[in-house]
């Protein structure tokens, strides 16, 4: 028998007064995997996640995350997942090492100061932790936050844009502690970005989101071969621009 | 790693935001003077004004103490519920709501938070206030022994169930809402009797001032001070009514929060 998915979306529609962000998607992924949600701004990528983590009420439709529907059961299950996002920011006054207490005690960790110092060498900061959030760089940002969004070893790990005005160097090294994470934990992570290398370099499954709706879902590989293209980059501007429909018409 | 059940209340999260609100406080000496600042400079205005209606004025004479008595209560009112939702400001100025609402962190352990924070803030800025009111006028707050305690603990009920409020009205409708948060108590100033009886009102505003239970508790104060008696029918009528505003502002918030969740306005966290 299959494992139970960790998420599972059943039609889910999220209307903000006029405004249709999100217009009846469905799709499960599987515990452990990695899936990245494609789509230019305003595809309705934010507002999915938003409704995983139970942040967004939907208007119809079904989350559930390992088990339990969001956001009426949300405290079942807040404690085995977390996010990540630039948009998302720490409080800047506070140090580091701080913030990461803060969270650890809302987590429930019970040894703070080890996970703190286990996550402070993995992310190699630890030379930071006395800093005042607020005065690191992006990249030294990025990395604390990572460390605030694994605190709690998340069994479901999501991400928005993680690597949002990163240089390619640090990018690059967030995107392989992400993916050593995910296989050492098993951890199910769903991955919004307009990164395309990133979605290359960590996705096996790529969903694409156009004003609300799901334009395609497979793997990078898939995709590349049903829009005959080299890179997931020329897939994504074929689906902004309509390109499929338009070329499948000519034909 | 954690708890696999987590607890449906725990005490651990609400000391971990406590712990936040902590941190920046001592990180931050403007915020520190702020409490104090204002406070002592409107229990001096007052006290000065008492001094020289007192050297006037034979019923000022007799009734030495109630402005600053006034003062140092309303105080505790006013910055009951600035204290508390300056602490929910600051998540929302440093865009950290959505971190919270996606943590185990329930909506009591947050409220509760911001309650003993409020606390903390109070003591911060009325012990200092107090002394200074001792040392310039005579006047010893502590002196009012238990009946303090009453009014205390009166004004603080009504200061949180207004600052849980403000703060579902902020959540909702973002920072363009956070004037409320300084504004709102000063509806109380007239309303309440804060510096004159209830009677000097016309009698239909009198019932609207009853129905608000800091007003038992200025009366109550004057009582004390002026007439020497503790009035605790007054404190009683005060906790009956604090307990459905308190009500009605635990309930606000939970609509608002559940509103926001709707909107996506935990999501956002700005304007």
């Amino acid at each position: 028998m299959p494992a139970p998915p960790a998420i599972a979306v059943d039609n889910l529609v999220k209307v903000y007064k006029q405004t249709t962000a999100v217009a009846g998607i469905s799709f499960t992924l599987a515990p452990g995997s990695i899936t990245a949600l494609l789509g230019g701004n305003g595809a309705g990528k934010t507002t999915t996640i938003a409704m995983i983590l139970g942040l967004v009420e939907p208007t119809s439709g079904k989350v559930a995350v390992l088990g339990a529907a969001m956001p009426r059961q949300r405290y079942r299950v807040l404690h085995r997942m977390n996010f990540e996002s630039p948009y998302v920011e720490m409080p800047r006054r506070l140090t580091v090492r701080q913030n990461l207490k803060v969270f650890a005690g809302l987590y429930g960790i019970a040894d703070v100061d080890g996970r703190i110092a286990a996550l402070a060498g993995e992310l190699d900061f630890a030379d930071l932790l006395d800093r005042s959030t607020g005065k690191l760089s992006s990249g030294q940002r990025t990395r604390v936050a990572l460390a605030k969004a694994l605190i709690n070893d998340p069994e479901v790990l999501l991400l928005d844009e993680p690597t949002a005005s990163l240089d390619p160097d640090t990018a690059d090294w967030i995107r392989a502690h992400l993916d050593r994470y995910r296989r050492a934990r098993g951890a199910t992570v769903l991955l919004a970005s307009h990164n395309m290398v990133e979605v290359e370099r960590l996705c096996e499954r790529v969903i694409i989101m156009k004003k609300g709706a799901i334009v395609d879902d497979d793997a990078p590989a898939a995709l590349l071969a049903r829009y005959g293209r080299q890179n997931l980059e020329q897939v994504f501007l074929d689906v902004a621009r309509g390109a499929r429909e338009t070329r499948e018409a000519a034909q | 790693m954690t708890a696999s059940h987590p607890a449906a209340f725990s005490p651990a999260r609400v000391g971990a935001m406590v712990l936040r609100y902590w941190y920046l406080l001592r990180s931050s000496w403007p915020r520190m003077l702020d409490l104090i600042y204002w406070p002592a400079v409107q229990m001096l205005m007052w006290g000065f004004l008492q001094l020289y209606l007192a050297q006037n004025a034979g019923f000022f004479a007799r009734a030495g103490g109630t402005f600053i008595g006034a003062v140092l209560l309303w105080d505790i009112l006013f910055r009951g519920q600035l204290g508390f939702a300056l602490s929910f400001l600051e998540e929302m100025w440093s865009r950290n709501l959505a971190n919270l609402m996606i943590s185990p962190l329930k909506p009591v352990e947050f409220v509760l938070a911001l309650m003993i924070m409020s606390v903390l803030r109070l003591v911060i800025s009325t012990i200092p206030v107090a002394l200074l009111a001792i040392a310039f006028f005579g006047f010893n707050l502590f002196g009012l022994g238990l009946a303090l305690a009453a009014f205390f603990a009166n004004l603080l009920l009504t200061s949180w169930a207004i600052g849980i409020f403000v703060s579902g009205i902020v959540m909702r409708n973002g920072l363009g809402a956070e004037n409320l948060a300084w504004t709102i108590m000063f509806i109380f100033l007239p309303l309440t009797c804060v510096y004159y009886p209830v009677a000097v009102l016309p009698s239909w505003l009198q019932t609207v001032a009853w129905a608000l239970p800091p007003t038992y508790v200025f009366e109550g104060m004057r009582a004390l001070v002026i007439d020497h008696v503790f009035r605790p029918d007054l404190m009683v009528e005060a906790f009956a009514l604090n307990a459905l505003l308190f009500t009605a502002g635990a309930l606000s918030f939970l609509a608002l929060l559940k509103s926001s969740r709707r909107s996506g306005a935990l999501m956002q966290g700005g304007e």
